[in-house]
C-alpha cells in the first residue's frame, strides 16, 4: 500500500510537481508566536468554502426570475430531502462569514499585522471584506419573499442618493425606481457570476501575499526559533474549522429560516428590515434626514470604507507589541461600541413581529380547509384529541389512526361517538367530548376530511387561523360569503380579500359596514378587538381565488 | 501523498534545533496528523452526505397519480383503436404544467377497454394504428405492434405500456402509464 502510495506520489512530483509545491505550502516557517489567534483566516476560507458547495446545490434547483424564485425556494424547503438543511447552511453560513471576517480584520488590526511590507494584503483583505458584504445583499432578493423584496427596495432607493452618480447607479441596479425581473437577474447575476470568481482572485492574491511577506511576527519573535505551519498550526486551524462547522450546522438544523409570502410590491403593511450586519447602516440612515440623509446613506459609508482601507497608511509607526496599542484598541472598542448601540437600537425599534406571519416553508395544507373545517382544527386541538389519536404520523396510542377510520364513517356516527363513545364502540375508554352540536358538527367535518395527506394542517394551522375561523363560524359569516369556495354568495367572495381592501379597512368594516361600503347588505357586528384581530388576519392568510 | 515522515524526516536533519525526531514529538505529530484527516472526514460526511440525498433521493411529492378525463366511453366504436387527446395537470418539479396526453384506445366488443401509451417502446418514437397493415407502426426501426399491444416484429423489447383504465358512468379515465413487462409475443 504505501509502496503504491510512493509510486504515486513519485509519478506526480515528475509530471506536475504538485506534492512539492503542497510540501511547500505545508511547511511554511511561522514565527514561533504563532497560534490560535491566526486561525481566523482559515475559518473563513472555510466558511467560504461551505457558501460555494451549498450555493451550487441551491442552483441546481432554483428557478432565477422572480415568480419561479420563490416557487422553487418552496420546492426546496418543502420537497426535497436535505433541501431545508441545505438553505439553512447557506443562510447561517453568510452571516457567519461576516463574523468571522470581522474577527479576521480585528486579530490583523490589533497586532498591527498590515503594517509595512503587508500594507497591501490589508487592502486586498478590506476588499474582499466588501465582497462579503455584497453577497449578503445581493443573496438578500433571490427568495423573493416579502422580506427580500422590501429589504432590496430599501438597498436601490439608498444607492439612488449617491452624489451624481445615484441615477446611473439606480440603472445599474436594473431598477428604473422599482424593483422588477432586471434587478433581479442583475442581482443574480453578481450573486452567482461575478462575485464569486472575484472573490476566488482575490483570495488567491491574498494568500499569496500572506506567504510572501509570511505571517506577521510579534516583538520577540526573531529571538526564537520558527515553527511549521504544518501540523501544529494546522492542527489549530482545523479545530477551529471545525467548531465554525458545528456551530453552522447546528444553527442550520434548529434555527428554521422562515420563507414568507411571495413578494407582493401592493402591501402597504410590510416593514423592510435588512439583514442584522446591515442594521447598523439603516440606523445611521435615521440620524439624517432631509438633504442632510445623503450624508449618513453614502458619505459616512465611504469614509468608513475609505478609512479602512488607509489604515496602514494612516498608522505608520513601527510599533507592534501588542500591549502598548492602545489607540488600536480603543478604536475597535470605539466602533464595536457605535455598531452595538446602533445595533440595538434599530432592533429595538424594530415592531414586534406579528403572531400572523405565515412561514411559507413550510406545509400550508390548512390554508384549503374551509371555516367550518378549520373550527375542527381548533376543536380538535382544544378537545385534545390528538393525546389519544394518531393522525398518519404512525405514532402508536390508545385509540385507533384517526386519518384511517374516518374514511369509513359518517357523520352521524362520528357525532352519536362524539356524546356517546361506549355506546358506539363497546369498552372505549374514550370520555364523552365536551361540544355543543354545531360544534361537534364541524369536528365531524374536519376529521371526514382528514387523510394522511391533509394531516399535517393539525401542526401547522396557526393559532390565529383557527381563533380567527372559530369567529368566523360563530357570527355566521357563510351565510352570505364564501371561503375555499363553501358557503353563499350573497355577499364577496372573501379569498383574496387582502389584494383589495387594506387590513384597517376590513378592521372597521365590521364595525360599520355601511360608513365604508354604502349601500351594503351586511350588518353592523360588534366584535371583541382580539376577535377581529384573528379574523382579520384568518381572512388575509386565505389563498388568491 | 505521504507528506509526513518523508519531508517532516528530511527537513528535521535540516533544523539545528532538534537533531533527531524524538519519541514525544512524533507522536504528537500523529496525533495531529490524524485529527487534521478525522475532522476533514467529518466534514466532509456531514456535507456530502445531505447534498447527496438532496440531488438524488428526488421530491417527496407524491407520483401524478391523477386521473385524466378522455370523455365519453360509449362514443367509441368497438375494435377500432382511435388516438384520443386528453388534458392533465402533472407536477414538474415546482411547477404544475398543464399538457396534453395522448393515448391509443382499444375497446372490444365485450366494452373493456385498453389504453396504449403513444410511445414505441424501443426508443420512444411516436407510433400510429395503420388501418391497411391492421398494425400500429412505428415509423423510426419499424417496430409493429398488434391490436393487443404485442410485439408483432422489429427491435422492440416489449409490447405497448398501458395506462391505468377507469370507466365512471360513461366516463373514460386514463390514470398513469404502466410498462409492461411481459416478455413479447
Amino acid at each position: 500500500m504505501k509502496r503504491l502510495l510512493d509510486t504515486v506520489t513519485d509519478w506526480l512530483e515528475h509530471r506536475t510537481g504538485l506534492p512539492t509545491v503542497v510540501r511547500l505550502f505545508l511547511y511554511e516557517e511561522i514565527p514561533a508566536s504563532s497560534g490560535w489567534r491566526q486561525v481566523f483566516g482559515s475559518v473563513a476560507v472555510f466558511l467560504f468554502l461551505v457558501q460555494a458547495f451549498t450555493g451550487v446545490l441551491l442552483a441546481f434547483n432554483y428557478a432565477p426570475t422572480p415568480g419561479d424564485a420563490y416557487n422553487s425556494m418552496r420546492y426546496i424547503l418543502t420537497e426535497l430531502t436535505g433541501g431545508r438543511l441545505i438553505r439553512g447552511l447557506h443562510h447561517w453560513g453568510a452571516s457567519m462569514m461576516i463574523v468571522v471576517v470581522v474577527l479576521h480584520m480585528i486579530q490583523v488590526f490589533l497586532y498591527g499585522a498590515y503594517k509595512k511590507p503587508r500594507e497591501a494584503t490589508w487592502m486586498v483583505g478590506v476588499v474582499l471584506l466588501l465582497l462579503t458584504l455584497a453577497y449578503g445583499l445581493t443573496g438578500y432578493l433571490l427568495p423573493w419573499d416579502n422580506r427580500a423584496y422590501w429589504g432590496t427596495v430599501v438597498t436601490t432607493q439608498i444607492a439612488a442618493q449617491a452624489p451624481l452618480v445615484g441615477p446611473y447607479l439606480t440603472r445599474l441596479l436594473g431598477g428604473g425606481g422599482a424593483v422588477g425581473v432586471v434587478t433581479f437577474a442583475r442581482f443574480f447575476g453578481m450573486h452567482v457570476l461575478l462575485l464569486p470568481p472575484a472573490t476566488v482572485l482575490l483570495l488567491v492574491l491574498h494568500i499569496y501575499l500572506v506567504r510572501k511577506h509570511g505571517v506577521a511576527p510579534v516583538p520577540g519573535d526573531e529571538l526564537l526559533p520558527k515553527k511549521r505551519f504544518y501540523p501544529q498550526q494546522v492542527f489549530k486551524d482545523t479545530l477551529a474549522v471545525f467548531i465554525a462547522f458545528a456551530v453552522l450546522f447546528t444553527l442550520a438544523v434548529v434555527a428554521r429560516v422562515p420563507l414568507e409570502k411571495l413578494a407582493d410590491p401592493s402591501d402597504t403593511s410590510y416593514i423592510p428590515r435588512p439583514e442584522w450586519y446591515f442594521l447598523f447602516l439603516f440606523q445611521t440612515l435615521k440620524l439624517f434626514s432631509g438633504p442632510l440623509e445623503v450624508v449618513g446613506a453614502v458619505v459616512l459609508p465611504g469614509l468608513a470604507v475609505t478609512t479602512l482601507m488607509l489604515v496602514p497608511f494612516i498608522d505608520r509607526s513601527q510599533l507592534v507589541k501588542v500591549t502598548r496599542r492602545t489607540v488600536a484598541f480603543a478604536s475597535v472598542a470605539l466602533a464595536a461600541l457605535a455598531w452595538t448601540g446602533l445595533t440595538t437600537v434599530a432592533v429595538a425599534s424594530t415592531p414586534r413581529e406579528e403572531a400572523t406571519k405565515i412561514d411559507y416553508s413550510g406545509p400550508t395544507d390548512w390554508l384549503q380547509l374551509s371555516p367550518e373545517e378549520m373550527t375542527g382544527v381548533a376543536y380538535f386541538r382544544q378537545q385534545g384529541c390528538a393525546s389519544c389519536h394518531a393522525t398518519g404520523d404512525g405514532a402508536s396510542k390508545a385509540g385507533p389512526d384517526l386519518t384511517r377510520i374516518s374514511v369509513r364513517k359518517d357523520a352521524g356516527w362520528m357525532i352519536d361517538h362524539f356524546k356517546h363513545p361506549d355506546a358506539m364502540r363497546p369498552g372505549s375508554t374514550m370520555p364523552p367530548i365536551q361540544l355543543d352540536d354545531d360544534q361537534m358538527n364541524s369536528l365531524a367535518a374536519f376529521l371526514l376530511k382528514l387523510n394522511p395527506k391533509n394531516a399535517s394542517a393539525l401542526q401547522n394551522a396557526p393559532a390565529f387561523a383557527t381563533a380567527g375561523a372559530l369567529v368566523y363560524e360563530a357570527h355566521r359569516c357563510g351565510e352570505c360569503h364564501s371561503v375555499n369556495g363553501v358557503g353563499e354568495d350573497a355577499g364577496p367572495v372573501l379569498n383574496g380579500l387582502s389584494s383589495r381592501r387594506s387590513r384597517s379597512w376590513v378592521m372597521q368594516h365590521f364595525a360599520d359596514p355601511n360608513k365604508l361600503s354604502p349601500g351594503t347588505k351586511m350588518k353592523p357586528y360588534k366584535i371583541p378587538p382580539k376577535d377581529v384581530e384573528n379574523l382579520t388576519a384568518y381572512l388575509f392568510a386565505l389563498p388568491e381565488p | 501523498m505521504d507528506l509526513n515522515c518523508t519531508e517532516d524526516t528530511k527537513m528535521e536533519s535540516h533544523d539545528g534545533n532538534k537533531t533527531a525526531p524524538d519519541a514525544e514529538g512524533t507522536t504528537r505529530r500523529g496525533f495531529h496528523a490524524g485529527a487534521i484527516y478525522a475532522i476533514g472526514a467529518l466534514i466532509t460526511a456531514a456535507l456530502g452526505a445531505p447534498a447527496a440525498a438532496y440531488l438524488m433521493m428526488g421530491p417527496k411529492a407524491p407520483a401524478n397519480d391523477d386521473w385524466v378525463d378522455f370523455g365519453d366511453v360509449t362514443k367509441l366504436p368497438a375494435n377500432q383503436p382511435i388516438e384520443m387527446v386528453g388534458r392533465r395537470n402533472r407536477s414538474d418539479g415546482w411547477k404544475v404544467i398543464s399538457e396534453k396526453v395522448t393515448a391509443w384506445v382499444v375497446k372490444s366488443p365485450d366494452g373493456s377497454v385498453v389504453a396504449f401509451g403513444p410511445r414505441c417502446t424501443h426508443l420512444g418514437c411516436a407510433h400510429h394504428w395503420d388501418d391497411n397493415q391492421a398494425k400500429f407502426v412505428c415509423p423510426c426501426h419499424n417496430s409493429f405492434f398488434a391490436k393487443t399491444g404485442a410485439v408483432l416484429s422489429g427491435p422492440a423489447p416489449r409490447p405497448l405500456d398501458r395506462y391505468r383504465v377507469k370507466v365512471e358512468g360513461n366516463k373514460l379515465l386514463l390514470g398513469a402509464l404502466r410498462s409492461n413487462s411481459e416478455p413479447s409475443a
